[in-house]
C-alpha cells in the first residue's frame, strides 16, 4: 500500500524540505548577518534601500542628497579601512581599542557610513546604527539585480534570472518546433516502416546522452561559431544556449507530436483523400487541426524540460544575472545559478535559502507546467472550427 | 450504359491473397450491393475503386479496373482526380473537426474553389440533398461533433456530394447507426440513385434487399455470384449464395 | 491548360514543397545527432587507451585517466538501482494489481508524472537537504544513490505497471481457480513473466543515471580525488561531473580538452551500450517497454 504512495510521499517531502529552506528567506536581514550599518548621530537619512546601499558601497551614488539627505559627499567606511583612520597604537595591542576607535570615528565624520561588524558596538556608541531591514517578497520577486554576494547588501532579485529562463527556453522552442513537427509529421505520415526502424532509435539515442555531454559539445562547438559568425567578444549566449536546448527538446517534441499524429483515425483521414485532398491537405486541413491538442502538449512539455534543463545551459549561456535583452547576449537562468552557487553558498545563510527558494520556484514551474500538460491532452475533440 | 468495369482483378495483402479474379460490370445510375461474410474481400474490392488501397503498404494488384473508360491504375490517372469522381461514405460518421459548414465545404475547397457564394450554394443544396439542411441550417457554424451519429453520416454524404461525383462508394454507411437513422439513411440511398452511381458494402441483408438493383456475393476473396437483387435473394444459381442469404452461415 | 489541371498541378507542387522541407528537415536532425556523436567520437578516440580507462588522474587533470570517475558512477548505478528497484517493482505492482479505486490509481499516476517531470537540479536540492544535511550522510555515495534513485523511481514504477499490464488475465484467473493467493499469484507467475520487461526499465534507468549530474553536485561529487571510495559515506569522483569540470573549471582548460573528449566519449559509450542492450532485450523479448 505504501509503496504505492512511494510517488506522492516523494513529492510531499520535496515541498516540505524545499520550502523549509527556502521560506527563511524571507525572515534574512537585508544586511550581511552579524554586520551593521552606522551613521553619524547628525545625519538625517533614516533609511536607505537596500539595492541603493548597494550602490553606495560600488560608488554608484555618491552624494547623501540622491537617498534624501543633505547635499554631501558619501564618506564609505568598510571594517578594513580602519587602518587608514587610525594607527596601531590606537587600536591596541590586542585590538582592545577598536569598538572605541570605531565609535570615534562615526562620531568625527559626519558624511560617513559605516559597515563592521556587529560585535564591536560599544554601550555608549556614539553614532547611529541604522535599522535592519528584512528581505521582502517584494524584493525577492520584483527585484532586477541578482548580487548574492554584495556587501554589505546582498540583492536577491530572481526577476533577471526568471526571465533569461524563460528567454532561452522560448527561443529553442522556437527553434527546435519546425524540425520536432516535421520530424513528427515525417515519421507519422511519410516514412515507410523501414525508414522509421532506424530513425526511431536514433531520436531515443538523441535523449539518451547525457546533458553534460550536450554542454561539452556547445562549449567547443557552438560556442565558439557563434563568436565567430556574429563577430562577439564571448560566444557564451543566450543562443548559443538556445540551440542546445532546441537540440536536447528534439527528442520529447518529436515523439510527443508523432503519438499525437498518430491518434487521428485512420478513416478520417481517408475521407479527407476521398474528396480529392492531396495528401498534404489532408495533413495540413485534417490531422494537423485533430492532434493540435498533442501537438501543444508536446511543446508545452519542450519548454518544461528546457527550463529545467541545468548542466548545458549552465555552461553555455555565460551566466551573467542580467535582464536579456537580445540572443547574443550572456544570460543566467534559475537552474545554472542553483548548480554554480549552491557550492560556494554557506549552508543556511541568506543566499543558501535564496537558491533554495529558486528550487520551489523552479518545482513549482514544472509542476504547473506537467499539470497543464495533462489538462491540454485531455481537451482533445472538445475544441473544433 | 456502364461506369464501372472490373477484368480478371487478383489482388494480395503481401503474400495474401485478398481477390482472386474478379469481373464486374456496374451500371450507371444504379445501386449495386455487395455482400458476404466477414473477410471475404468486398470492401477491399469496394476500396480498390477509389485506389483507398494505395494507402496500405505492400499490396498489389493484377488486372483492370476501369472507370468512365479509363484504366484507374494506369500510370496517367492522377489519383486526386480519380477521388474527386469517385466519393466514399465510410463505416463510422467521420467529421472533420470543423464546423458543420466546413465539413461540407472541404471538399471544394481542397479542390481549389475560393468563390464563397458558390461554396455557399453548393453547401445548402448538399446539405439538403443528404436529407439534413433543415436539422442543422440554424447551426452551420456549430462544431459537427455537436451532431447525433446519423446526423453526423448524413453530413459525411453530404460533403460526399458536394464535391460532385459521379459514383459514390458506401462501406457500410449504417452498421453504426441507431433503425431510425438507417431507415433516413436508406431512403437517401434510394433518392440518390437519380444522379450517382452508388456501390454500397453492408452486411445487413434485408438492406441490400431493400436499397439494391443488383447485388453481388464475395466469399474467401471470390465474387460467387452477381445478378438482378431479387434473384439472388429469391432464386439465387449458387448452394453457397442460397446458404449465405438464408442465414445459414456469415 | 483548364482551370482544373492548373489547380491540380498547384495542389501537386505545394504537396511536393511541403513534402521535401519534411525529408530535409528530417536528414538534418539526423545529420545533428551524427554530427555531436562524431565529433566526439572523432576527438575522444585519440585519448581513449588502457591506460586511460584505468589510471587516476594526474597533473591537475590534464593527464592520466578516468578510473575514479568511472568506478564512481559505476557505484552510483548499483546504489541508485538497488535502492530504485524494489520500492519501484513493489510500486508498480501494487498499481497495476491492488489498487482498485480509479481515483487512487489517477492520484499516483498524476504524481508519478509529476516526479518524473521535477528537474534534476531540484532533486540536487533536496537530496542535499534530506540525505545530506538532514539525515546526515554527508557528502556520499548513499546520498547521491538515494537522490538518483528518486530521480529514476518513475521510470520504474511505470515499465513495471506496463509490463504488468500487458500480462493477460487468464494467466491471473488460471493461477488463482488452482487455489493460489493473490500474492502466490503475482510471485510465481506473474512476475516471473513480466520480468524481462521490468529489467529492460531498469535498465534504461541505469542509463539515465550515468549521465545525470546536477542531482550529484551537491550530494556526492567529488571535484578531485584520485582514490578508489572505501565505503558508502566517501565522496567519489563520477564521470558526468568530472567532465563538467574539466571542461569549464579545471587548472588549465585546454590542456584537458583530450580528457575532456575521453570522458564524453566513455559517457556516450555507456549511453550506447545500455541503448543497444535495451533494444536488444525489447526484440529477444517481442515486447515494447515504454520509456518516455
Amino acid at each position: 500500500m505504501f509503496s504505492g504512495f512511494i510517488t506522492s510521499f516523494t513529492i510531499i517531502l520535496i515541498v516540505i524540505f524545499l520550502f523549509r529552506e527556502g521560506a527563511g528567506l524571507f525572515t534574512a536581514p537585508n544586511i550581511e548577518e552579524g554586520y551593521v550599518l552606522a551613521l553619524n548621530n547628525n545625519n538625517p537619512v533614516n533609511k536607505i534601500d537596500p539595492e541603493k546601499i548597494m550602490d553606495i558601497f560600488d560608488a554608484e551614488i555618491t552624494n547623501w542628497s540622491q537617498v534624501g539627505g543633505n547635499d554631501a559627499e558619501i564618506e564609505v567606511f568598510r571594517f578594513s579601512d580602519i587602518t587608514k583612520y587610525a594607527t596601531a597604537e590606537e587600536l591596541g595591542s590586542n585590538f582592545e581599542n577598536i569598538p572605541e576607535v570605531l565609535s570615534n570615528i562615526i562620531a568625527a565624520h559626519p558624511n560617513i557610513i559605516a559597515y563592521f561588524p556587529e560585535h564591536y558596538v560599544v554601550v555608549d556608541f556614539k553614532g547611529r546604527i541604522m535599522a535592519n531591514g528584512r528581505i521582502t517578497p517584494a524584493s525577492f520577486f520584483g527585484g532586477t539585480k541578482w548580487y548574492p554576494t554584495a556587501q554589505p547588501s546582498p540583492q536577491f532579485g530572481f526577476l533577471p534570472l526568471f526571465f533569461g529562463t524563460l528567454w532561452v527556453s522560448i527561443a529553442a522552442i522556437l527553434l527546435t518546433l519546425p524540425f520536432g513537427i516535421a520530424v513528427a509529421i515525417y515519421l507519422a505520415e511519410l516514412a515507410d516502416s523501414r525508414i522509421r526502424r532506424i530513425l526511431k532509435p536514433i531520436i531515443e539515442l538523441l535523449a539518451g546522452i547525457p546533458s553534460v555531454v550536450y554542454g561539452f559539445f556547445g562549449l567547443v562547438v557552438i560556442v565558439p561559431l557563434i563568436q565567430k559568425v556574429f563577430g562577439l567578444p564571448v560566444g557564451e549566449t543566450a543562443l548559443a544556449g538556445a540551440i542546445i536546448l532546441a537540440i536536447m527538446a528534439l527528442p520529447t517534441i518529436i515523439t510527443v507530436a508523432e503519438d499525437a499524429i498518430r491518434t487521428t483515425p485512420r478513416a478520417m483521414k481517408e475521407s479527407s483523400l476521398a474528396l480529392g485532398a492531396t495528401h498534404w491537405q489532408t495533413i495540413r486541413k485534417v490531422i494537423l487541426p485533430y492532434s493540435v491538442s498533442g501537438i501543444m502538449a508536446a511543446v508545452v512539455l519542450g519548454i518544461g524540460r528546457a527550463i529545467g534543463e541545468t548542466m548545458a545551459v549552465l555552461m553555455v549561456t555565460g551566466n551573467a544575472a542580467v535582464m536579456p535583452k537580445s540572443l547574443v547576449e550572456p544570460i543566467r537562468t534559475i537552474p545554472a545559478t542553483i548548480a554554480a552557487e549552491l557550492g560556494e553558498a554557506p549552508t543556511g545563510g541568506a543566499h543558501y535559502q535564496a537558491l533554495f527558494m529558486l528550487g520551489c520556484i523552479l518545482f513549482l514551474l514544472t509542476l504547473i507546467i506537467s499539470i497543464s500538460v495533462e489538462f491540454i491532452a485531455r481537451q482533445k475533440h472538445k475544441q473544433s472550427i | 450504359m456502364i461506369n464501372i468495369s472490373a477484368k480478371n482483378v487478383d489482388f494480395y495483402y503481401g503474400d495474401f491473397h485478398a481477390l482472386k479474379n474478379i469481373n464486374l460490370d456496374i451500371e450507371k445510375n444504379s445501386v449495386t450491393a455487395f455482400i458476404g461474410p466477414s473477410g471475404c474481400g468486398k470492401s477491399t474490392f469496394l476500396r480498390l475503386l477509389n485506389r483507398m488501397n494505395d494507402l496500405i503498404d505492400g499490396t498489389k494488384l493484377v488486372g483492370d479496373i476501369v472507370i468512365d473508360n479509363e484504366n484507374i491504375y494506369s500510370r496517367q490517372t492522377e489519383v486526386v482526380e480519380l477521388r474527386k469522381k469517385v466519393g466514399m461514405v465510410f463505416q463510422k460518421p467521420n467529421p472533420f473537426p470543423k464546423s458543420i459548414f466546413e465539413n461540407v465545404a472541404y471538399g471544394l475547397r481542397v479542390n481549389g474553389i475560393r468563390d464563397n457564394k458558390f461554396i455557399e450554394h453548393r453547401v445548402e443544396e448538399s446539405l439538403k440533398g443528404a436529407a439534413l439542411w433543415d436539422e442543422v441550417k440554424d447551426k452551420l457554424k456549430k462544431s459537427a461533433f455537436e451532431l447525433s451519429g446519423g446526423q453526423q453520416q448524413r453530413l459525411c454524404i453530404a460533403r460526399t456530394m458536394a464535391v460532385q461525383p459521379q459514383i459514390i462508394l458506401m462501406d457500410e454507411p449504417a452498421s453504426a447507426l441507431d433503425p431510425i437513422s438507417t431507415s433516413k439513411v436508406e431512403d437517401l440511398i434510394y433518392e440518390l440513385k437519380k444522379d450517382f452511381t452508388i456501390v454500397i458494402v453492408t452486411h445487413n441483408m434485408q438492406q441490400a434487399a431493400r436499397v439494391s438493383d443488383k447485388t453481388a456475393f464475395f466469399y474467401l476473396g471470390e465474387l460467387i455470384e452477381f445478378d438482378k437483387t431479387d434473384k439472388i435473394f429469391t432464386a439465387p444459381s449458387n448452394e453457397a449464395t442460397q446458404n449465405y442469404v438464408t442465414g445459414r452461415f456469415g | 491548360m483548364t482551370e482544373n489541371s492548373k489547380i491540380s498541378r498547384n495542389k501537386k507542387m505545394s504537396q511536393n514543397i511541403a513534402f521535401w522541407s519534411f525529408r530535409i528537415l528530417s536528414i538534418a536532425v539526423v545529420g545533428i545527432l551524427f554530427w555531436i556523436l562524431g565529433f566526439i567520437l572523432v576527438n575522444g578516440a585519440k585519448v581513449i587507451s588502457w591506460d586511460f580507462l584505468t589510471k587516476v588522474p594526474t597533473d591537475g587533470m590534464t593527464g592520466g585517466g578516468i578510473f575514479p570517475a568511472i568506478v564512481g558512477t559505476l557505484c552510483l548505478m548499483l546504489g541508485s538501482v538497488v535502492i530504485a528497484f524494489p520500492i519501484g517493482v513493489m510500486s508498480g505492482i501494487y498499481i497495476s494489481e491492488y489498487a482498485s479505486n480509479n481515483w487512487v490509481v489517477k492520484v499516483i499516476r498524476i504524481m508519478t508524472n509529476n516526479l518524473s517531470s521535477v528537474p534534476s537540479i531540484v532533486f540536487g536540492l533536496f537530496g542535499m537537504a534530506l540525505f545530506v544535511n538532514t539525515l546526515g550522510f554527508g557528502d556520499s555515495i548513499i546520498a547521491g544513490s538515494f537522490t538518483l534513485a528518486l530521480l529514476v523511481l518513475p521510470i520504474v514504477i511505470r515499465t513495471t505497471e506496463e509490463a504488468m499490464k500487458s500480462i493477460p488475465d487468464s494467466f491471473r484467473v488460471g493461477s488463482l481457480a488452482l487455489g493460489a493467493t493473490k500474492l502466490q499469484t503475482i510471485w510465481k507467475v506473474l512476475l516471473p513473466m513480466a520480468f524481462p520487461n521490468i529489467i529492460t526499465g531498469l535498465i534504461l534507468s541505469v542509463g539515465r543515471v550515468s549521465g545525470e549530474t546536477a542531482p550529484i553536485l551537491f550530494t556526492c561529487a567529488a571535484y578531485f580525488l584520485p582514490r578508489l571510495p572505501t565505503s558508502i559515506f566517501d565522496q567519489v569522483m563520477v564521470l558526468p561531473y568530472h567532465l563538467y569540470v574539466i571542461a569549464t573549471s579545471g587548472t588549465d582548460i585546454e590542456a584537458a580538452r583530450p580528457m575532456a573528449y575521453g570522458t564524453a566519449l566513455v559517457l556516450i559509450g555507456i549511453v550506447l551500450i545500455i541503448n543497444l542492450i535495451a533494444n536488444g532485450l525489447r526484440r529477444y523479448f517481442g515486447n515494447k517497454v515504454k520509456t518516455s
